[in-house]
């Protein structure tokens, strides 16, 4: 059963494939690149007789998403995926999923939110459904979004969380990148994910419910405080999880992946396909006796707090870098991270910088430049740009 | 009925009981309720095509014979699309002492199980 095989494969067929095996019952999606070879594989498998799924066929994303609200509240296990503007068209329906507590899989593979038209990757179309309710992990490499998929299953149908998740990948980074990933056989996929065993199935017409029913002021509050309980959830259902799934694999995914970062005077705090760059940049520097390290934050939401103040106490310097703005505001990920921040007694100096909109590379020669700003203790109140195109006197002559 | 105290005492995913719709008294929100003169009325069915709560009630025959004060909130387009002023609306409050259905207050329905 634990016969495993490696194949030369992409963020986006890896995720394909786990949906091949887990074989949901229902898929309904609208493809968008750069997910589209994800609902476009899985159409291929239900066409060769490969899943027993139901493949609903829409006319919008806002569809795809209501028509896996329906599937999900009946008890069926459903997956979508989708990217950019058509996250943003399916907003309005994220939050009703979560309240529903419909354990809806989606295949989130970041691109950056028009205008301008733009088909490469940032965060900005996953960054603003970070209130919608959802679980949110975001992945390094294909292999990572493929051990999460099954994960994702058993997180979000679990009893105590009920919870939908987005399994976020970078577009083309990840999702069209060609790499080794090693792939568990179907019988032990099936043993891992089982059945679904819905609580209050839409379709159980022996015990009759109604969803999204009226409800005000009276009761509105306590709904959302369930909800939140289902997230608080997570970290802890989570870790017996990923435990259970490196049993099969070998591999064990932290909710916050800390590379060197235990002994490290400075950091890099940063999410998805960039960590790498990263990780060979402290590399480079440890090897100059420099004591460099980095966190990548695969949690976003339930966001892993406790454990970053942990990994960030009495640190000389750390810097953020975010790969979505929020215009007026501080960007996501440092946000998070400053909030994570505030309880300890002893403040670690930070820099916010912003990365890699609409698809823009981080090279190593940048994550260079983010270290030695933290050793010269170089600091500014306001995020910096990194790869910018810029004057010369901006930003620190950087 | 439950009507929960706390939070952990509300059901999860906005559940309420099957075909809840029915026993919740939307009526209860009418400042304006209407009132059908049967001499006046044609049974043209207007107001029961334009209802928007499907309060106009009518008999076997498909003739109008009356307004389902459980549901009806007082929108008064059945007096308005009436062509022969057959219901006029009148102020809720000259109507308190009348007796009536009560049913689930439409607030809390997702908020307590049956």
């Amino acid at each position: 059963m634990l016969n495993k095989r490696k194949e030369m494969t992409s963020g986006n067929l890896a995720f394909a494939e786990a949906m091949r095996q887990v074989n949901p019952d229902v898929v309904a999606a609208y493809p968008i690149t750069p997910s589209t070879e994800i609902p476009v594989k899985f159409a291929e498998f239900v066409a060769n007789g490969m899943v027993d799924s139901e493949y609903v066929a829409v006319e919008s994303e806002h569809s795809a998403i209501t028509a896996c609200v329906g599937a999900s509240v009946s008890g069926a296990r459903v997956m979508t995926a989708s990217s950019a503007n058509g996250v943003a068209l399916m907003h309005e329906i994220f939050p009703i999923a979560a309240s529903f507590r419909a354990p809806i899989i989606f295949g989130l593979v970041n691109r950056s939110l028009g205008a301008p038209v733009n088909i490469h990757c940032d965060h900005s179309d996953s960054m603003p459904e970070r209130d919608s309710g959802w679980i949110q992990i975001y992945c390094e490499d294909a292999q990572e979004v493929y051990d999460s998929v099954l994960l994702a299953v058993r997180l979000a149908e679990h009893e105590d969380v009920l919870t939908p998740v987005f399994v976020c990948q970078d577009g083309f980074i990840t999702s069209h990148c060609y790499e080794p990933v090693e792939l568990l056989s179907d019988e032990a996929v099936k043993k891992f994910v089982g059945e679904r065993k819905a609580k209050y199935p839409l379709l159980d017409v022996d015990n009759p419910v109604s969803y999204g029913s009226f409800t005000m002021s009276e009761y509105y509050f306590e709904i959302k405080r369930t909800q939140i309980e289902g997230m608080n959830n997570v970290p802890r259902v989570y870790k017996d999880l990923t435990k259970e799934l490196a049993e099969y694999t070998g591999r064990e995914y932290p909710a916050l992946d800390a590379y060197r970062a235990e002994d490290a005077e400075y950091l890099i705090v940063i999410m998805s396909s960039a960590t790498g760059v990263v990780k060979d940049v402290v590399d480079e520097m440890r090897e100059r006796g420099i004591k460099a390290g980095c966190l990548r934050v695969r949690f976003f939401r339930p966001f892993p707090a406790e454990e970053l103040k942990k990994l960030a106490k009495g640190k000389k310097g750390v810097a953020v870098l975010d790969r979505s703005a929020s215009i007026g505001g501080t960007a996501p990920l440092a946000a998070e991270v400053k909030s994570a921040l505030y309880g300890l007694s002893k403040r670690v100096p930070l820099q916010e910088y912003l990365f890699g909109l609409g698809g823009r590379d981080l090279y190593p020669r940048d994550a260079e430049k983010v270290f030695s700003g933290l050793m010269e203790n170089d600091y500014s109140d306001t995020a910096r740009y990194i790869g910018l195109l810029e004057k010369d006197e901006e930003n620190g002559g950087n | 009925m439950s009507k929960p105290k706390c939070w952990q005492d509300v059901p999860p995913a906005t559940i309420a009981w099957g075909a809840s719709a029915l026993d919740v008294e939307t009526g209860l929100w009418r400042s304006m309720r209407p009132v059908l003169d049967q001499n006046k009325c044609i049974s043209c069915l207007k107001c029961w095509l334009q209802c928007p709560d499907s309060s106009i009630k009518t008999s076997e025959e498909g003739r109008v014979c009356g307004i389902n004060m459980f549901f009806c909130k007082g929108c008064g387009v059945c007096a308005q699309v009436c062509p022969v002023n057959a219901i006029s609306m009148h102020q809720e409050a000259d109507f308190t002492n009348e007796k009536r259905e009560h049913g689930e207050d439409p607030g809390r329905v997702a908020g307590h199980v049956k």
